[in-house]
């Protein structure tokens, strides 16, 4: 169990997902905007994605997705489905 | 000789346009600079994410020959998501160009061939610019390009575009390109999509208009998309959506289990990630500084500590250097024009006229040197440096207060150099609210005219501290208005989704030639009509029209309790916002306004300056972008807040 009494390998948004990180995108949940949007900046089910850091009170998250540094508002992160790593 | 100017016309139009090459690439791959590096520095360049908004155009000589260059918005994929890469896609579809330059950022292949893939469906020949190798060999990815052309048929020429690396092969490329026509087929999707894709194909044959360059294999695959601007493209064809785009679309969402658009592009990803595993080796990437400086400022406590301290720091000490300059320059002319007018006959037109013109030459002089330059080198190197970026990253928590996400931070921060580049960059924002709340925010930024205006009349008269709480209530309108409009126009925003580039040295020739091209606009525009003006306004009082508009302007004066001669003075700064200052000084006939104005006054005159009218130069790009009826509503409430502090300067005053 986490800190945060999640179990290890287990699926939650990114948004709660902590600085470094190592996941794996299992899942875009929202409408044709958000997916176009999410797909086109590189970030598709299956890849792995690293969580570098996040900007202080709720502030966006720095990945690192395919080589490139991508910030994503919490609100952004909240339609991604990750899967962590099993501990 | 001499050729008929009409029959040289006609001759003119049967003529084939020239030869146009486009660049076309994701944002911040180095398009501009590469633009930049062959027609001279014209398009300006930054490093990050949509810094171009506008397309612009350069004529070149060549290997022999003539070649239109366009340096375009850069789109992540040919369904672009905000209206700057609407205006790429546009041309891509217009069929303007003859060949594409896809330029590619070789340190993130995978992800930019994902956009080369959807460009070589065009049908117009691409050449594939593998640009910023240098980064990529830092990064430890060995690139074989000539794999890589094997695999997509198309010609792959390596570059450096910073350092004029690779150019001439490029456009050796491209000429042989377009000889030879199109060529290469994008690496097939899966059997039961391909299927699908076919079956599409067929059944749309005869229906693409003629004049459009696409395939139909790529009106199929982006009307499986959903892309709308092709169902319209098809719709204004056929009148409606034909049945087998719905039908097709069902096919794939059943045997996939997921929204056709999403197989779509999953398939296109899984191509894109394959070509690039295929041809790229990892080497050792050197963790270099760039990292270590990214842990320090995108930190969740002490990036805000350097976020303050670089901004605060920037303008401090644009302030301080100013001032340091500008006080020396400016006694030096007044003594000198002391001396050259002391004899000759007071009253006479021509002296009077010749006076005024040499102070508005004076006054622009004491702008430009001492504030604006300084002002714009700082903001280049910010820009060049990677750090824009950063700060939106930073501030999004803050800017959501505000209604805002993150991205809105660039038009903001570029609005402190001038507010029309910062008004043109709201196109980098998705939503049209987003737009009109982020160009009201642009618009109240303290652009450097009014940071002039701020600092070189209440800081020089009254004090710094003056200064920055003119600059501090300045902050608070923009963030008030943001907060406000947000609450009025309330709307769930799906939030910031930016590429952050790592941090890159920006060049000294670069900065000096981004200054250069914006100060440009100052010094061709701005410092004629100075001198203009300052004619004018001794034209006017040489013959007595002042008074008139002063008389007509007296509410105005009388509420912020200013000399009445003070009215003519703010009909200039709709012009220029600095002008207010330089024709107070005119008309008080003093470059120390606090012998003249009492400091309440001069104050008043500051706060109303810098918030009552976006000049005509903003105003114009406000039309362009959000509208004529959103414009006039701006303005309006520009004036509003104006007169209302203004008149608040004077009842604090009167309380205590």
């Amino acid at each position: 169990m986490n800190r945060d009494g999640r179990t290890g390998g287990s699926v939650v948004t990114l948004d709660r997902c902590r600085r470094g990180e190592q996941v794996r995108v299992v899942d875009i949940r929202g409408g044709w905007g958000i997916r176009q949007r999410l797909h086109q900046m590189g970030i598709h089910e299956g890849d792995p994605l690293i969580v570098r850091c996040s900007a202080a009170l709720g502030g966006p998250r720095l990945i690192e997705i395919h080589g490139s540094d991508i910030a994503l508002s919490r609100c952004m992160a909240r339609h991604i489905l990750v899967e962590t790593a099993p501990e | 000789m001499s050729v008929d100017p009409d029959i040289g016309a006609g001759w003119e139009r049967t003529r084939k346009r020239p030869f146009t090459l486009a660049f076309i690439g994701q944002p911040n791959c180095g398009k501009s600079t590469l633009f930049n590096e062959v027609a001279g520095y014209r398009s300006v360049s930054s490093n990050f994410p949509g810094a171009t908004v506008s397309f612009t155009e350069g004529q070149v000589r060549i290997l022999g020959r003539t070649i239109q260059l366009v340096d375009l918005p850069g789109i992540y994929s040919l369904t672009p998501m905000d209206p700057a890469g609407r205006e790429t896609q546009r041309f891509l579809l217009d069929g303007s160009a003859d060949v594409i330059v896809n330029v590619v950022d070789a340190s993130v292949l995978s992800r930019s061939l994902e956009l080369t893939l959807q460009l070589m469906e065009l049908d117009i020949p691409v050449v594939l610019c593998l640009n910023m190798m240098d980064e990529a060999v830092r990064k430890g990815i060995r690139i074989d390009s000539s794999a890589l052309s094997r695999l997509l048929g198309v010609p792959v020429v390596e570059t450096v575009a910073t350092r004029g690396k690779g150019i001439r092969a490029l456009f050796g490329e491209a000429l042989r390109v377009r000889k030879r026509g199109r060529a290469g087929r994008p690496p097939s999707q899966s059997r039961d999509v391909e299927g699908v894709i076919a079956d599409l194909e067929s059944d749309l044959r005869n229906r693409i208009p003629p004049s459009v360059p696409v395939s139909g294999r790529l009106m199929a695959v982006k009307l499986l998309e959903g892309d709308p601007d092709f169902e319209e493209i098809l719709i204004s064809r056929t009148g409606s959506l034909p049945a087998s785009v719905i039908r097709n679309r069902k096919r794939l969402e059943r045997s996939h289990g997921k929204p056709a658009d999403a197989v779509v592009s999953s398939e296109r990803h899984a191509i894109a990630m394959h070509t690039a595993e295929s041809v790229s080796g990892m080497g050792k990437p050197s963790v270099g500084w760039r990292d270590r400086l990214d842990d320090a400022l995108l930190h969740n406590a002490w990036g805000y500590l350097f976020l303050a301290l670089i901004l605060g720091g920037f303008f401090i000490s644009v302030l301080r250097f100013g001032t340091w300059v500008e006080k020396p320059m400016t006694a030096g002319l007044e003594a000198r024009m002391a001396a050259w007018f002391a004899t000759g006959t007071p009253g006479s037109l021509g002296p009077a006229l010749l006076r005024a013109a040499l102070y508005g030459f004076g006054g622009g002089l004491t702008v430009v040197v001492p504030f604006l330059i300084p002002f714009l080198l700082g903001l280049a190197f910010l820009e060049d440096t990677g750090y824009l970026p950063r700060a939106a990253f930073l501030s999004d928590t803050f800017m959501h207060r505000v209604g805002l996400h993150g991205t809105a931070v660039i038009p903001f921060l570029l609005g402190y150099g001038c507010n029309v580049p910062a008004v043109m960059a709201t196109r980098i924002l998705g939503s049209p609210r987003d737009r009109f709340i982020a160009s009201v925010v642009a618009v109240l930024v303290p652009c450097s005219a009014r940071m002039t205006v701020i600092f070189g009349l209440a800081g020089a008269t009254l004090g710094s501290l003056a200064a920055l709480s003119v600059y501090g209530l300045n902050l608070a309108v923009v963030a008030g208005s943001g907060l406000l409009l947000s609450r009025l126009m309330p709307e769930s925003t799906p939030g910031m989704l930016m590429e952050i580039p790592p941090f890159r040295r920006p060049r000294l020739k670069t900065l000096w030639s981004k200054t250069w091209i914006r100060l440009k606009d100052f010094v061709v525009v701005a410092w004629p009509l100075l001198i203009l003006g300052s004619v004018l306004l001794g034209l006017m009082d040489h013959y007595g029209w002042t008074d008139t508009v002063n008389r007509m302007l007296r509410p105005l004066t009388a509420l912020l309790d200013l000399p009445a001669g003070l009215g003519v003075v703010l009909v200039y700064g709709l012009l220029r916002k600095e002008l207010t200052m330089l024709m107070l000084f005119q008309v008080l006939g003093t470059r120390h306004p606090a012998g003249v104005l009492s400091a309440v006054q001069i104050l008043a005159f500051t706060v109303f300056v810098v918030f009552y009218l976006p000049c005509l130069g903003t105003i114009g790009a406000m039309i362009r972008e959000i509208g004529a009826r959103r414009t006039v509503w701006i303005s309006l409430f520009c004036l509003a807040v104006s007169a209302g502090l203004a008149a608040g300067v004077r009842l604090i005053s009167f309380v205590f």
